[in-house]
């Protein structure tokens, strides 16, 4: 009986015995990835992708962490606080403390924001660059094609970081569309000229140039950019909202500028209010 | 912006060498010629008409898909006529025009601009284009050679209408007659049956020196190519002579020597260290002689290319020149 | 015979059209002293020197004017007597901003040597006597980078230097400053030469000369055997860019491979350029600091190409002027060669002592950038002296995969730009990598 049996299989042995030594090269494996998976099982608390869940998913790394999920790990495992993502702003900071039984402080809204108004037909050129249309190649080139050493150079590098395209460029100089921006810090650095910086939202009144340069020589390369009158700032006295940095007058973004007439009297009109001209 | 002239700046180095994708594809236009001329000279009107459908219909699908991409126009640099001329030598002279349009479009639109354009298209086009056509319209791509045959049957029947190659495969008893001398040199002329640019291998070897000469090429791949298909064939030629044809057959004949000179050197779709062209010459050496041995095709040198395309990018990995200075493996 | 041919072959390379015979018959001139000097404090790589002088100071010809801030740094030296008018930022050859002291010249000679050093009784100096004296001089190396000659005179103890190399081989198209000096004086050199054989303590030294400058091989090596010097001998190289470069010179000669990060003192070499160890020469022997060298102004752009003895400081216009003046159809100015040189956006930069040469290019002589995708002709690879693969590092460059060009040896890259020259998609090479260095060493290091 076996005998007719093993006959009739006969031929066909050598594929039972490759199929039956696959099966049990499976089984095997199989077998050695589960027990290794329990071996090295990491408890992970529920919570974090609960967190990881409430996050906006937007991965910028604008908290300082290398994505939602890590921050997610961060919130739950190392009490890191919880307003550091900026996409999600006040909202999300009241749903985790509220979800992890805290308290925390709602961090100010900020938006991005470029401080130079030299557009083409503002700001002169030094030369006829030639080469990568990338900001940092070509501020590497001569010290850029700009004649101001300061001042955009316009070949979108920040435009391209941005995750939310909230960077557009208009004439030549790149400008922020702050209902846009989730305030991730990517263009801040992208930026070889550190243009941009973030700023609190409810600042309204900027001054939109970075050039430290002496007047004469700021009003030889560009008819926007600031002369160092110090006008805006005897206009400021009292309230302190303006000060001067070297030959630059800056905004001290504690505080609020009342006096907004010092938009109309900056000779070169480099200072903007966003509530106005916008 | 003040209306005095500037000066330009830009990185070093300030000056070149002059060459441009242009310059080149030209180069390429001009080694082919020799191949046309012969193209024209066997098959007369019908591969002048199949040349011409090519690369207009090339050029124009070209034109037509950057302008749809809304991309800049290229077709000032030649390669879609180098494509449109590749295409129409990989044809046999009856085919249809209608269906050298349809392989003008794969070519172009399909292997070419939907992957980017010049520069990201990972397969030569010319020969995605062919291989579409063969897949699809075997029987037209395997063309009825009978009017243009000048192989020398003596006492074998086989189809007088097949390819030297053909006869290889078809043939059931000793294939001796192949290798004899007369018929060796219609192939290397051009006399036998096959597409329009691939017959005369005499026409195809002016247009690659003419390409070693003007640098356009380098010596690598088609060398390792023909070399690999020629020790090869040797190869099996001294085991049983009875069956296997003459080296020399192997060389002349098919699409070895459009293939090695024109083909597989296309820049974008072969590796760029000499030592990938190697590997990647080499590669197509023993695929072609494996195909044309125990495939199921008479000729393998499209596959054999199009496949060492698809390998490329793991050549270029793999191939890299020692960065000076530093020893061993970086 | 004293004439050697180079033995190794380097892989890689391009043979540019060099266009010497422009300036090449020129006799060298001294350009009358300039009413105004503007002189950087960034004359040489490492830490800009620091002013010892101020406004309204009156300094003598000679005079130090800013001191070395650091060991790799350099002194450096009023080019002429006059006044201090003002210290001020301006722009360097490469556009980065520098210090620069404005010196109003007025042409008088009362000029101070320290006096401190016979002049014809160098061999009596102790090698530390004579590489402090080099040091004090403001010597650098003259070829291009600038790099502090009493530094790279001073290896490391571990390493002994077997081989000096004198680099006279000028790859750079247009350039005949090296070339001239070499056949105007031949004695200069060889003097420098001993001196620097006397320093390191080496017995056999090389002076690198490409095979296209046959005049100069022929009277260096006839020089040599008139005065019966033996240890020096004269290399001749086959003519290719970069010739010049110290990595590619070094094996050329001795076929030492200098490793990746390494120096030459790793493979016991020590390469000096022509000009450098003529201003070596001056230096001990003359008791003069580096002030002044011999640039070539030439291109089509520029009336009368020559070869111009300036002083350190001197505004590029003042040399254009002097060579007759700049044609209508400029479209480039550069500093230095035109493979690794510097485009200027005005002709207010000043010479410094790396300056070789002022170019001024016309339209047709140069490459206006217009790139298309990478073809993968592989001329780039076939170009690269350094073997590194600038098709597929330009393209991580492009996709700020820093990370990974890094990985592919990008910081080996030495900009000697043979790959964008090759490039038929006129693909900015060297610019990516310019800007994929620029951003790994801003990079903390791991
Ligand atoms: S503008 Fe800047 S800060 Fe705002 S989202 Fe874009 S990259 Fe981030
Ligand atoms: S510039 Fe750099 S990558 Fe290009 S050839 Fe020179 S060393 Fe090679
Ligand atoms: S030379 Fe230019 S086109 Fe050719 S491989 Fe290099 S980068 Fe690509």
């Amino acid at each position: 009986m076996i005998e007719t049996v093993l006959t009739i299989i006969e031929p066909y042995l050598p594929i039972i015995k490759t199929v039956f030594a696959i099966t049990c090269i499976g089984f095997g494996c199989s077998f050695a990835l589960a027990i290794a998976a329990k071996f090295f099982e990491v408890k992970d608390d529920p919570r974090i992708g609960e967190v990881n869940e409430l996050l906006p998913g937007a991965n910028c790394g604008a908290c300082g962490y290398a994505g939602c999920m890590d921050y997610a790990k961060a919130v739950v495992m190392d009490d890191a606080e919880l307003n550091r993502c900026a996409p999600g702003g006040a909202d999300l900071t009241a749903t985790l403390a509220e979800y992890l039984g805290k308290t925390a402080e709602a961090a100010e809204k900020q938006v991005a924001i470029v401080l130079c108004m030299g557009t083409n037909d503002a700001a002169k050129c030094r030369f006829e660059y030639n080469g990568i249309a990338d900001c940092r190649a070509a501020h590497l080139v001569g010290g850029g094609d700009k004649a101001c050493t300061y001042g955009c150079l316009g070949y979108s590098s920040c435009a391209t970081v941005c995750p939310t395209q909230a960077i557009e460029m208009v004439d030549g100089v790149a400008k922020v569309h702050p209902e846009l921006c989730i305030s991730c810090g990517k263009c801040v650095t992208a930026c070889p000229r550190n243009l941009i910086k973030l700023v609190p939202e409810k600042n309204t009144v900027h001054i939109l140039c970075s050039s430290n340069d002496k007047g004469p020589i700021v009003r030889k390369v560009c008819t926007k950019g600031c002369i160092g009158c110090t006008m805006c700032v005897k206009l400021t006295k009292e309230e302190e909202s303006v000060f001067m940095d070297g030959f630059l007058a800056k905004i001290d973004y504690s505080k609020e500028v009342q006096n907004k007439v010092i938009v109309e009297k900056c000779p070169p009109k480099c200072i903007i209010d966003t509530t106005i001209n916008n | 912006m003040s209306e005095e002239q500037l000066y330009s700046v830009s990185s070093s180095p300030h000056v070149h060498s002059g060459a441009s994708i242009h310059g080149i594809m030209r180069d390429v236009v001009i080694a082919m010629v020799p191949t046309f001329i012969a193209a024209i000279i066997f098959f007369g009107l019908n591969a002048l008409i199949l040349t011409a459908t090519c690369v207009i219909s090339c050029v124009f699908f070209e034109y037509l898909s950057r302008r749809i991409m809304k991309r800049n126009n290229t077709i000032n640099d030649l390669s879609a006529v180098i494509t449109g001329v590749l295409l129409a030598f990989n044809l046999p002279p009856t085919f249809p025009i209608w269906m050298a349009v349809v392989g003008s479009f794969v070519a172009i639109v399909i292997a070419k601009q939907l992957f980017g354009g010049l520069g990201y298209n990972p397969f030569n086009p010319a020969l995605a284009g062919r291989l579409f056509l063969f897949l699809s319209f075997a029987f037209a791509m395997s063309g009825d050679w009978t009017p243009w045959s000048y192989i020398n049957t003596e006492n074998i029947v086989a189809t007088t209408s097949a390819t030297p190659l053909g006869m290889l495969q078809e043939s059931t008893g000793s294939i001796a007659f192949l290798s004899n001398n007369s018929n060796i040199m219609n192939m290397f002329l051009g006399k036998v049956n096959g597409c329009i640019g691939e017959v005369s291998a005499l026409a195809l070897i002016l247009g690659g020196l003419y390409l070693l000469w003007r640098k356009v090429i380098t010596w690598h791949i088609p060398v390792a190519y023909i070399g690999t298909v020629a020790v090869f064939a040797t190869i099996l030629y001294m085991i049983d002579p009875s069956t296997n044809a003459s080296p020399l057959f192997h060389l002349f004949s098919g699409g070895l020597m459009l293939g090695a000179i024109f083909m597989a050197t296309d820049m974008v779709t072969s590796p760029t260290d000499r030592s990938g062209m190697l590997v990647f010459g080499i590669g197509c050496g023993l695929l072609t002689m494996i195909i044309r041995k125990w495939g199921a095709y008479p000729e393998g040198v499209s596959f054999s290319i199009f496949i060492m395309n698809a390998t490329t990018p793991l050549i270029n990995r793999v191939c890299k020149p020692r960065v000076f200075g530093v020893k061993g493996k970086a | 015979m004293n004439i050697l041919k180079a033995k190794f072959k380097i892989h890689g390379g391009v043979h540019p059209k060099y266009r010497k015979e422009l300036a090449r018959d020129e006799e060298t001139k001294r350009l009358p002293l300039p009413d105004i000097l503007r002189i950087s404090t960034t004359q040489h790589l490492g830490a800009p020197s620091k002013p010892v002088v101020k406004k309204g100071d009156y300094v003598k010809k000679y005079q130090l004017l800013a001191e070395a801030a650091g060991f790799i740094s350099a002194p450096v030296h009023s080019p002429a007597s006059g006044t201090i008018k003002d210290i001020v930022t301006g722009t360097g050859a490469s556009g980065a901003p520098v210090t620069e002291i404005i010196l109003e010249t007025n042409n008088t000679s009362d000029a101070e040597l320290t006096g401190v050093y016979p002049t014809d009784e160098w061999q009596k100096l102790s090698p530390e006597t004579i590489l402090n004296r080099i040091r004090e001089a403001g010597v650098v190396g003259a070829g291009g980078a600038g790099f502090p000659t009493y530094v790279k005179l001073s290896p490391p103890p571990d390493k002994k230097i077997e081989t000096l190399i004198i680099n006279g081989a000028e790859c750079e198209p247009y350039l005949t400053a090296d070339y001239r000096l070499m056949l105007e004086h031949p004695e200069c050199l060889i003097a420098g030469i001993q001196i620097i054989c006397k320093v390191l303590n080496v017995t056999e030294a090389y002076i690198a000369i490409e095979d296209n400058k046959p005049e100069a091989i022929e009277l260096l090596s006839k020089y040599l055997e008139d005065k019966k010097i033996e240890n020096i001998k004269v290399s001749t190289l086959p003519t290719y860019y970069p010739q010049g470069a110290e990595k590619q010179q070094i094996y050329s000669i001795t076929g030492r491979e200098v490793p990746s990060g390494g120096l030459p003192a790793d493979v016991g070499v020590l390469v000096e350029n022509t000009g450098t160890t003529v201003a070596i020469y001056n230096a001990v022997i003359k008791d003069l600091p580096f002030i002044e060298r011999t640039t070539t102004v030439s291109g089509y752009g520029i009336e009368t190409p020559s070869n111009v003895i300036a002083p350190i400081g001197t505004p590029y216009q003042e040399l254009i002027d002097f060579c007759g003046g700049a044609k209508d159809d400029v479209k480039k100015i550069i500093s230095g060669g035109p493979m690794m040189g510097f485009a200027q956006a005005t002709a207010e930069t000043t010479t410094t002592k790396t300056t070789s040469g002022l170019l001024l290019l016309t339209a047709k002589e140069i490459s206006q950038f217009e790139s298309s995708p990478c073809i993968s002709c592989g001329r780039c690879i076939a170009a690269c002296p350094m073997n590194l693969m600038p098709a597929e590092l330009s393209q991580f460059c492009e996709a700020e995969d820093f990370e990974s060009a890094a990985a592919n040896r990008v910081m080996d890259c030495m900009e000697c730009g043979c790959c964008a020259f090759s490039c038929p998609a006129h693909r900015p090479l060297v610019q990516h990598f310019r800007t994929a260095k620029a951003f790994l060493r801003a990079q903390p290091k791991k």
